[in-house]
């Protein structure tokens, strides 16, 4: 409940955060939402040297589509605002799912996307949904900035592929090739618990075609599975029992959980497929509804 | 110097960096010095006396914390002090006034929203933000709104019942439309 | 004219709450918001291994962090007498560990300091050398004599077995088996859950060596009992001991046992000569203080082909952790486990049971059980509902064949209680009414057709509360009675203390009704104050749903002696002979002219300006109440479940409970204790228990792992009343405070169960996970729920 000392510093432009990264060699960590770092140091289970507020960096609270149709979301927007978002449901309902999902409503007032992405929990839901849509993370560092594919963002357990004088300014989802479809379910006790198994699903649909396929899994392995891949077998195919029954359980063998007191790992397994059947079954009927 | 003496402590603890902040809290502007370290929830109960917001796990999951930060809600044992410099707190100290309570303590009381008053605090500041945003809640966004404040003695019935009576009473005091 | 008795906020009137004023403003008093002059902080190091030597403790770095006033060992304490300290049930606990560590969490050392991060910071500097030795997480592995011993402390104790303990008639029960039609068997784990109480333990310990004084605030449901603890485990006498109980938020037990922390602090205080304030966190409270259940639980019922139940056998095997440190009547080993099947006639049973040391927390009775009172009733419910399958008979019919009828009070059970008074069969018929279920075989037929799962579950139960009569009860051999003092001032207002303690429960609120009931002054003009051992009269506190039963009527006994008093005073202002003399609510009026009388308040002034010669002046009293007999409250529920067949998930559909708590003080008040212990029965049922894992560590010590239901999990409660007065109660009250959390667990894991009949699975142990679920309805195999074991 007490954290031990550090120090810190409130740097008000991004070119005076990263100086402070690359001044402490490693020993600084970026402090955004703080909800998932601050528990971590009240425990002293993280202990860094230094933390750096980046909440007083004007223009980082930006969620907007760009002129290409690609999706930005800015370091500094709070989980809520894509919860309370009017438009995300429309463009990108794999997000829309997960938005109310994440932690808590109080909790979600204050923690970022971006902030989530680069924690790497293995149960995170936004690394989920972010795996399953494809993106990259926009990082800044003394040399400017480069982009990191998503698919390679997350290195292992709470581990990212951000230098340690690099910020992530922003997440980036490229747009759909088609009609946007997806959702996310996830298995949890309560409101706030880490996930049992999670699934993500984000479709491009042409018509009652697969264009693309994306696919990717919470709390059933060391870090977020990408079962992109393994869901790839939809491309080109219509949504029907069969296909549907493939994909599953693909994406099923795709999972790599570990048997724990939420469950065996037999049962979350089945617990992706059920969730990757409905989620494709609910498309595919609301496929059928609009034809 | 605010009054007549300041105790300087000892030696061994003068080299701790401590940060200037500003932060208004239940209107009013209050300056301090604290480590960074220091939690919010810790500023406001022993730098303040600001008792009637509380602690009560180790892990972001209780609530009883709750205030409302630039008016979001916000478990302040989750930010550190100095996050909060230049920005608006609200403590269930700053509901309603001397006179007058606030409609959502009101409503507690006439429905029994409480009963150990443990978690009541963060509750009914989490109730005032969701009233603020969404004055006609249905139940279900009541207990949506409020799932993130745990509560172990009312089974949240009443609790549920306690914020619809206060939203009926903020509707009804509206002034009317010309 | 006589008042109106719920205009005056009388018995019968849903007053609001008078704590609330407080608590809404955030202005209440708990023990972290108490501050002293000079408070130091106290922070405790907690072992992280489960079983193990310890080779040293190591704390001079420790000592060497600024603002560092104290840091305690076992050693220190032993010097002092004071590493061990006696428990209430005969047994020793470790204040602070010397030669082992026995569960993890355990105490090891503390740190006194200017503030808790600098407490904190030192703590982390303790350096800790132990030499694990295996860690026993359940009461089968405690009695492999290949496992090693726990309490190699104690003499005269050779294994891990606690006790042996039995009750009833084993000739009578062996013979009714041996006539049964039928045998049905059940077999269960109640988990070990914590009561988690929101606000944390902690105590203010303030020694002043000038006056020889201690005052500690402390959280305590039952602060003359710690008055006296203190007094014989510090030998400061008791006069010179003032325990003062502040807001509590929550207790539901986890607040009766006097713990470590406590102790630790009382020495501090007296080694520094300053206050010292312990708070402790979630994952101290979680992890070392008292829990409850943990026991298994097996039993059988020798049944009659018509469907009467002709005998019961059961045997429970507890799980104590490291100390027997139980809070219990002394002389029951198992607590009031042997009230099961009491609102059921079973001619003859026979109870056995074993208890055991593990490498875990001491405890097990506590959160909401009245003394084992919630086992014995999940127990209970249990293999009532395996035997009407067993036999072929609806859940609702088997129980209303078996249950206690009206006709036959007051009932003598047969492990010999005494139950007085219920309309069982009618609590059970306004269920069934509201919960529709009539017409749910045909809907779970029909709704099964098409793929989904739906099940109805009952459970009854009925409670020993207020324990207890002196001639039965007691706990380490003081006598479970409790008090009332009563003073009306001159103005006709008046301050009441008893020896209870809420946490919730709304006794400022409650007590003062039962005045303006007796007395007609308005209730608002009646104070409450509870918990000050130097002011409050001697009680044996808050748990166990004791305090309406004994408290509540020494309420209203001391109520009536001033109303006697009273009487007296009045007729003297009257001017007529006592017998002449008639009372309605507030006034004494002449027999005949009802016109002539006095109210409460003239008697009140006179008291103090006008008594008659003989009489002492005041109008002051106070009241002990030793209870004739227990309680007996009794409740059915009735639970309506969907499970989802793909996932194991449940959601429940609808729950009816129907509460006889005899008459009801404040309804407001009992519904809304009804809603709180279901949602921690649904708690249990469905998400919330501590277990370990296979090296012996603690899953459940913080609110990640265990779980509390949240607004939106927590179903919605459909609530109805029946009153059957209790005889023997002046106010004819039973007690509510735990009736839902004994009765309801069975009445959701029994709907579930009913949801998933045609899989043939007997048993899925709580909490009902979905994963448990879902391998039972895979297995068809019942779902044990006992922490795993290494193999190998």
């Amino acid at each position: 409940m007490y954290p031990s000392r550090f120090a810190y510093e409130a740097p008000k432009t991004l070119n005076e955060a990263i100086a402070i990264l690359q001044a402490n060699g490693g020993e600084a960590k970026i402090l955004a939402g703080g909800q998932s770092l601050i528990p971590m140091v009240k425990l002293r289970f993280a202990s860094p040297e230094v933390l750096v507020d980046i909440n007083n960096i004007p223009g980082l609270d930006y969620m907007r589509i760009d002129e290409q149709g690609n999706l930005r979301i800015g370091a500094l927007v709070r989980h809520e605002d894509l919860e309370h978002s009017t438009t995300l449901a429309a463009t990108h309902p794999t997000l829309a799912a997960a938005a109310s999902l994440v932690a808590d409503p109080i909790v979600r007032t204050r923690g970022t996307f971006v902030g989530s992405l680069c924690h790497a929990d293995p149960q995170g839901d936004w690394s989920a949904t972010m795996v399953a849509l494809g993106g990259h993370i926009v990082a800044q560092g003394p040399n400017g900035r480069r982009q990191i594919d998503i698919r390679e963002f997350v290195l292992g357990p709470f581990t990212n592929a951000l230098a340690y004088n690099e910020i992530a300014v922003e997440a980036v989802i490229p747009p759909a090739k088609g009609r946007p479809a997806g959702s996310y379910l996830k298995l949890e006790r309560r409101v706030g618990d880490f996930a049992t198994a999670s699934v993500a699903v984000a479709l491009d649909m042409n018509g009652a075609t697969v264009g693309r396929a994306g696919c990717a899994l919470a709390g059933v392995g060391g870090k977020t599975i990408d079962a992109n891949d393994a869901i790839s077998v939809l491309v080109g195919k219509t949504l029907n029992a069969e296909s549907i029954e493939a994909a599953a359980d693909a994406v099923a063998e795709a999972a790599d959980p570990r048997t724990d007191h939420r469950g065996s790992a037999d049962y979350k397994r089945h617990i992706v497929k059920t969730f990757v059947t409905r989620i494709l079954n609910n498309i595919a009927n609301s496929e059928q509804k609009a034809a | 110097m605010s009054s007549l003496y300041e105790v300087i402590p000892p030696a061994a603890g003068a080299d701790v960096p401590v940060r200037r902040i500003t932060i208004e809290v239940n209107g009013e502007s209050r300056t301090l010095d604290v480590e960074p370290r220091l939690l919010l929830v810790h500023l406001l109960r022993q730098g303040l006396n600001l008792t009637g917001t509380h602690s009560g796990c180790d892990t972001t999951s209780c609530g009883a914390c709750t205030v409302l930060f630039d008016g979001r809600p916000l478990k302040s044992c989750t930010m550190f002090a100095v996050m909060a410099d230049g920005h608006k707190v609200e403590t269930v100290e700053g509901m309603g006034s001397a006179s007058e309570l606030h409609p959502v303590q009101e409503g507690f009381k006439q429905e029994h929203g409480l009963q150990c008053g443990f978690c009541t605090p963060g509750m009914m500041l989490a109730a005032k933000a969701l009233l603020e945003r969404n004055p006609d809640p249905t139940e279900d966004e009541v207990r949506w709104a409020l799932s993130g404040n745990l509560c172990r003695c009312t089974g949240y019935q009443n609790i549920v019942k306690s914020v619809l009576w206060a939203a009926e009473k903020m509707r009804n005091d509206q002034p009317q439309e010309a | 004219m006589a008042l109106d008795e719920i205009k005056i906020g009388g018995m019968g009137a849903s007053r609001r709450r008078v704590e609330d004023n407080r608590f809404i403003r955030g202005k209440g008093k708990y023990i972290d918001d108490v501050v002293l002059p000079g408070m130091l902080h106290m922070e405790i190091l907690r072992s992280t291994v489960a079983h193990a030597n310890i080779k040293s403790i190591d704390t001079s770095a420790a000592w060497e962090v600024p603002g560092v006033r104290l840091v305690l060992t076992g050693e220190m304490m032993a010097a002092r007498n004071l590493a061990w300290m006696p428990t209430l049930s005969y047994d020793t606990q470790a204040v602070l560990a010397t030669d082992k560590v026995r569960f993890q969490g355990q105490e090891i050392a503390a740190v006194i300091a200017d503030d808790p991060y600098i407490a904190k910071d030192a703590c982390s500097k303790i350096v800790v050398e132990y030499e694990q030795l295996p860690a026993i997480t359940n009461p089968f592995m405690a009695q492999d004599p290949a496992m090693p011993l726990i309490r190699d402390d104690k003499e005269n104790q050779p294994t891990n077995k606690i006790f042996d303990w039995e009750i009833g008639d084993k000739e009578r029960t062996d013979q009714a088996f041996a006539e049964a039609d039928v045998i049905s068997t059940i077999d269960l784990h109640y988990p070990r859950s914590h009561p988690s109480p929101m606000e944390n333990c902690g105590s203010i310990a303030d020694y002043d060596r000038a006056t020889g004084k201690l005052t500690v605030y402390m959280t305590s449901q039952a602060p003359h009992i710690v008055r006296a603890a203190v007094a014989m485990v510090a030998e400061i006498p008791e006069q010179q001991i003032r325990i003062i109980s502040p807001d509590l938020g929550g207790g539901f037990g986890n607040k009766v046992p006097i713990y470590p922390g406590y102790v630790i602090s009382i020495l501090a205080s007296i080694l520094t000569e300053r206050p010292v304030k312990w708070i402790e966190d979630k994952t101290g409270n979680l992890i070392s203080t008292g829990f409850g259940r943990d026991v298994y639980l097996q039993g059988q019922l020798a049944l009659r082909k018509d469907g009467k139940i002709l005998g019961m056998r059961m045997h429970t095997i507890s799980d104590h952790g490291a100390f027997y440190a139980d809070a219990q009547p002394t002389k029951f080993k198992i607590g009031l486990m042997h009230s099961t099947f009491a609102c059921y006639d079973v001619p003859a049973a026979h109870l056995t049971s074993e208890g055991f040391y593990t490498n875990k927390a001491p405890g097990g009775v506590a959160y909401r059980c009245s003394f084992r009172v919630t086992e014995a009733m999940f127990f209970q419910e249990r293999m009532i509902h395996a035997a009407a399958n067993d036999l072929g008979m609806d859940q609702a019919e088997f129980r209303r064949v078996n249950l206690v009828k009206d006709d036959m009070f007051p009932y003598r059970t047969a492990f010999g209680f005494l139950t007085d008074s219920g309309q069982y069969d009618k609590c059970m018929q306004v269920g069934m009414e509201a919960i529709g279920y009539a017409n749910f075989k045909a809907e779970q037929e029909e709704a099964r057709k098409r793929g989904k799962l739906l099940g109805i579950g009952i459970s009854t139960m009925t409670e020993p509360l207020g324990a207890g009569n002196s001639r039965e009860y007691d706990i380490i051999g003081i006598k479970m009675f409790d008090s009332a003092e009563l003073r009306v001032h001159m103005t006709g207002k008046a301050i009441l203390r008893t020896g209870a303690k809420t946490q919730g429960q709304g006794h400022e609120t409650t007590w003062a009704q039962i005045v303006a009931h007796e007395l007609g002054i308005p209730a608002e003009d009646i104070l409450v104050e509870e918990g000050d051992t130097d002011t409050a009269p001697f009680g044996m506190g808050t748990y166990a749903s004791r305090s309406t039963p004994v408290a509540g009527a020494a309420v209203a006994m001391v109520a009536r002696k001033i109303r006697a008093k009273a009487r007296k005073i009045a007729a003297h202002l009257l001017e007529v002979s006592e017998e002449d003399i008639e009372w309605e609510l507030g006034r004494f009026y002449v027999r005949g002219n009802q016109e002539r009388g006095v109210t409460i308040q003239d008697c009140a002034l006179a008291a103090y300006s006008n008594v008659p010669d003989g009489l002492e002046p005041g109008l002051e009293n106070n009241a002990y109440y030793d209870p004739p007999n227990l309680t007996w409250p009794f409740a059915a529920y009735f639970c309506k479940v969907e499970v989802d067949a793909e996932t194991g998930v449940w959601d429940v559909l609808k729950f009816v409970a129907v509460d006889d708590c005899g008459v009801r003080i404040n309804p407001m008040i009992v519904e809304g204790q009804v809603m709180g212990g279901l949602t921690e029965a649904y708690a249990m049922a469905n998400m919330q228990y501590i277990t370990f894992d296979e090296e012996g560590n603690c899953i459940g010590a913080n609110y990640m792992d265990y779980l509390l239901p949240t607004a939106w999990e927590t179903p919605g409660f459909e609530l109805h009343e029946v009153v059957t007065p209790c005889p023997h109660h002046p106010i004819g009250a039973k007690g509510i405070g735990e009736c839902a959390t004994v009765g309801g667990p069975a009445a959701f894991v029994n709907a579930v169960m009913n949801a998933i009949e045609h899989t043939g699975v007997r048993n899925v142990d709580m909490p009902l996970m979905p994963n448990r679920v879902y391998e039972a309805l895979q297995t068809g195999q019942d779902v044990s729920g006992m922490p795993p074991v290494k193999v190998g």
